[in-house]
């Protein structure tokens, strides 16, 4: 490999957030005409490292050198000025501006817009993005905003670019153009530090990884010398299997029957159009497709928490009643004896409380129980310190504030809150994004343990190849419609991949 | 080579601090108050701010009637800012507090005014205390109705509820004062029916004993019940509670119709064991003032007992230098502003650390 000079240089860098050390003298090299991959668990400190480059926070310890030349980075500004820009995980776009107006938000001087949109337009030509400079960020897919924010890095001419999970939010497609053009900036001679737990991301396109663990600097080494398995032992600590289980669903039965279910948001969009199907006990029904393509109105709809245009959703009892859920809000569906447990998207904004604490958050099924006016706070707090000891939570106790802790471990609460209920039917959405794959592996042997236990399982996910791995059957949504139902032992990436795009995806069973 | 660069401070947020740290940096706060406070008082007026402090201090303490008074005050503004608590605890910003007392009042007074000779005081003050409590709750639910239904902003509407609820005060001094001026005069002077009985000789006792029944009563209310887990769980996301299968539109109506009840006694308070008569400044910008108290003490009911301590003391003590030494009492005021100034400012050091760059070559952390 040719001499790479390195474009930065951070020595002991150690940074504390209170008592917590998050950055524990760290030691990293970033090489110019590079793809950096920076991995490690929620909570290694990845993050708050990236954050020193880019002058968000100050290191409480340690010299950082941009080309050889030590340098003090107080702000972004400071950042800037050296050519270091960092694209954060949550976008930070005005939504009634232009993308043009986005990027020189902030700039000094005379400006000329016209000039500008033709500075843009040279980036977008010279790296493949596809920005037009006149269109509002409010009109903008998340994949556009995501390239406006990078363009927006790269006209303040910065050359270091810092990803913080980039691909999050991605679907296959969109990370596969997104590769394609961080692949052409490197070229350019750019360099690129990419903050992800994804392996196969790192795998398909980092030339060079370096790992993080509690704080501390692992190593790093050459992507092509490494191989999935090492680089999750050294972020972990421990060699980790990551082969997630099958079993065979024993006896399964028709739990919920769907049919015809059709949803319209408040604006009137149609979200979900004739969604018939069946989730059966002891199974895992995965439903894969773009997001934002009706995922979240289906499980909401299940759930009581969504008004239906038309459709029924059938629950079926062990004794073969039936309770039909529509119109129905998640009180009156619970009282009617259906234990249905759903763990939401949105972790901290409606499956929990964040500023309450652990037994607060569990009192938020139980709260009910009891006759009288006065809560009973035994119960929900023997449900937290049960969750926190089978899950192994890291918490310092169950009267922390959720919001203190780590996304991993916030997750395991929520789940564990809804399975402690021993519910019939679990519905996940998107249950690991962001998590770790530890965290990520835990989630995935607890959903098994749901399935083994015969609850009928919907699992939501973004995450492909895990869909394809988990799930005895897999939905397929395209565009609130249903594609196609494959059986998930048998289907491949590719052909689910067609049915998302593309209504059958041009084959079906 | 362990160099570090770093400004001269940086402000970070603290993870955690024991209480006795947080409170001592209260106290350093009220002390800088004070320091500031002396420093205006002479370069303003050149008087001593030694004794301006005494002053304000015997506002309050001075004679046994004084400190009643202050203990009278206290307990009213306490009763308001308990009441306005559980809709903020809910994020429903009730500034109506002035409104909803004023109404209460009125509804006391109009039962003093009706029915005074028509009824016995045993029966005239049950009576009194159903009707107040119904109107302050009356004018609290009908913005609560506009907010669960439509989503219109609670802020306004409770606001301008305030001005209706003066001018309907307004109107009814002049239909009852008897000689002309607008003004009501002591209700029933001589019959005292409705008045509030005395008890142990002192008139302000029994508001005092309701108000200590109410504050204990809110915090278990907010504390330790279903309900105010419910109130807590919507303030903090209506999704959440809509997700758990609470009924946000239920609980707002609720909770307003006790913020309303409780303003409504405080009215009930002021006018029938008080004031015994009613205008328009009866409520005297304690629905407002409640904001404040409610606040600072972080909606906690036991901490409002010492915010709104502070506040009547400090009340007290700008009346008294107004007396004492011939100032306007506006420079009370300025006092007063400059003290709360220093106590809100205190929570930045609370929960925000400033770490200079002498600190930060501490020892060098050897850890396990």
């Amino acid at each position: 490999m040719e001499e790479k000079t390195a474009a930065v240089m951070l020595r002991d860098i150690s940074k504390s957030f209170g008592p917590v050390k998050a950055n524990d003298r760290v030691w990293l090299d970033i090489y110019r005409g590079e793809i950096l991959a920076l991995l490690g668990e929620n909570g290694s400190g990845k993050t708050t490292l990236m954050n020193m480059l880019s002058g968000i926070y100050f290191p409480d310890e340690g010299q950082i050198f941009v080309d050889g030349r030590e340098v003090v980075i107080r702000s972004p500004k400071d950042a800037f000025d050296l050519g270091i820009g960092m694209i954060h995980q949550h976008f930070k776009l005005v939504d009634v501006f232009s993308a043009a107006e986005n990027v020189v938000l902030g700039l000094q001087g005379k400006l000329d817009m016209k000039t500008v949109g033709k500075r843009i337009r040279e980036i977008c030509d010279a790296y493949g993005f596809e920005v037009d400079p006149e269109q509002k960020v409010y009109d903008m897919s998340v994949s556009q905003k995501q390239q406006v924010e990078i363009v927006k890095v790269l006209y303040r001419g910065a050359d270091i670019l810092i990803l913080d999970e980039p691909t999050a939010v991605l679907t296959p497609q969109e990370t596969d153009k997104l590769f394609a053009v961080l692949r052409n900036m490197r070229d350019a001679g750019k360099t690129i530090v990419i903050i992800t737990h994804k392996m196969h991301e790192v795998e398909e396109l980092s030339d060079r990884v370096a790992v993080l663990r509690h704080g501390q600097f692992m190593g790093d080494m050459l992507t092509k010398d490494t191989n999935a398995q090492d680089m999750t032992s050294m972020m972990v600590g421990h060699s980790i299997s990551l082969n997630i289980q099958r079993p065979e669903p024993e006896n399964p039965q028709p739990r919920i029957v769907v049919e015809g279910l059709t949803v319209r948001s408040i604006d009137g969009i149609l979200k979900l159009e004739d969604v018939s199907f069946t989730a059966r006990s002891g199974e895992i029904l995965g439903i894969a497709g773009i997001s934002g393509c009706g995922q979240k109105e289906l499980l909401e709809a299940i759930a009581g928490l969504q008004p239906v245009e038309k459709g029924s959703i059938r629950y079926l009892h062990d004794d073969g009643r039936e309770e039909e859920l529509i119109g129905k809000d998640p009180l009156t569906i619970a009282d009617l004896g259906v234990s249905l447990s759903f763990v939401p998207e949105d972790r901290l904004g409606m499956g929990l409380v964040g500023s309450m604490d652990l037994t607060d958050n569990m009192a938020l099924r139980s709260y009910r129980r009891g006759k009288g006016p006065f809560l009973d706070r035994g119960f929900p707090k023997r449900r937290a310190e049960w969750v926190v000891n089978e899950l192994s939570v890291s918490t310092p106790g169950v009267t922390t504030p959720v919001r203190r802790l780590s996304g991993g471990n916030v997750q395991k609460v929520l789940v564990g809150r809804e399975i402690a209920s021993a519910p019939k039917v679990l519905l996940t959405a998107y249950a690991v994004r962001g998590l770790d794959i530890g965290a990520s592996y835990t989630i995935y042997d607890m959903i098994n343990l749901q399935k083994e236990k015969g609850v009928a399982v919907i699992y939501v996910g973004e995450d492909l190849d895990v869909l394809l791995e988990l799930s005895d059957r897999i939905l397929v949504l395209c565009s609130g419609k249903v594609s196609g139902l494959v059986d998930g032992r048998t289907t491949n990436k590719r052909e689910v991949g067609m049915m998302m795009t593309r209504l059958g995806g041009g084959k079906s069973e | 080579m362990n160099r570090t660069h770093s400004p001269l401070f940086h402000i970070s947020k603290r993870a955690s601090i024991p209480w006795y740290i947080s409170w001592a940096i209260r106290a350093a706060a009220i002390v800088a108050a004070m320091l500031v406070c002396a420093l205006v008082t002479m370069l303003l007026t050149g008087a001593d701010p030694i004794r301006i402090y005494v002053t304000i201090f015997q506002g309050s303490f001075g004679t046994v009637r004084k400190f009643w008074v202050l203990l009278q005050e206290l307990s009213i503004l306490l009763c308001v800012s308990l009441a306005v608590t559980p809709a903020f605890k809910m994020r429903f910003w009730n500034i109506g507090g002035e409104g909803q007392v004023l109404i209460g009042g009125l509804a006391t007074a109009a039962c003093m005014f009706y029915l005074g000779d028509k009824m016995p005081s045993g029966l005239l003050i049950p009576v009194m205390i159903v009707a107040s409590i119904l109107a302050g709750a009356i004018w609290a639910l009908i913005p609560a109705i506009f907010k669960a239904r439509w989503n219109t902003n609670e802020t306004l509407f409770t606001l301008m509820m305030n001005y209706v609820a003066i001018q309907l005060v307004s109107y009814f001094c002049n239909i009852w004062d008897r000689k002309g001026s607008g003004i009501v005069g002591i209700i029933n002077p001589n019959t005292r029916a409705g008045w509030f009985p005395v008890l142990a000789g002192r008139q302000y006792l029994l508001n005092v004993l309701v108000v200590a029944v109410l504050t204990v009563a809110v915090y278990i209310y907010l504390r330790y019940t279903k309900h105010g887990y419910e109130i807590s769980v919507v303030g903090e996301s209506e999704r959440t509670a809509r997700y758990v299968g609470i009924k946000v539109e239920k609980v707002i109506l609720r909770t307003m119709l006790l913020s309303g009840a409780l303003c409504g006694i405080a009215g009930l308070l002021l006018v029938g064991g008080t004031d015994h008569t009613i205008s328009t400044t009866t409520a005297g910008g304690r629905g407002f003032t409640a904001v404040m108290v409610s606040w600072l003490a972080k909606f906690d009911p036991i901490f409002m007992v010492l915010t709104s301590f502070l506040l009547a003391f400090l009340s007290r003590g700008s009346s008294q230098i107004a007396q004492n030494f011939g100032l306007n009492h506006s420079f009370g005021d300025i006092l007063t502003g400059i003290i709360l100034f220093f106590i809100i400012g205190s929570e930045f050091f609370i929960n925000y650390r400033l770490s200079f760059r002498a600190s930060s070559e501490k020892e060098d952390g050897s850890h396990a």
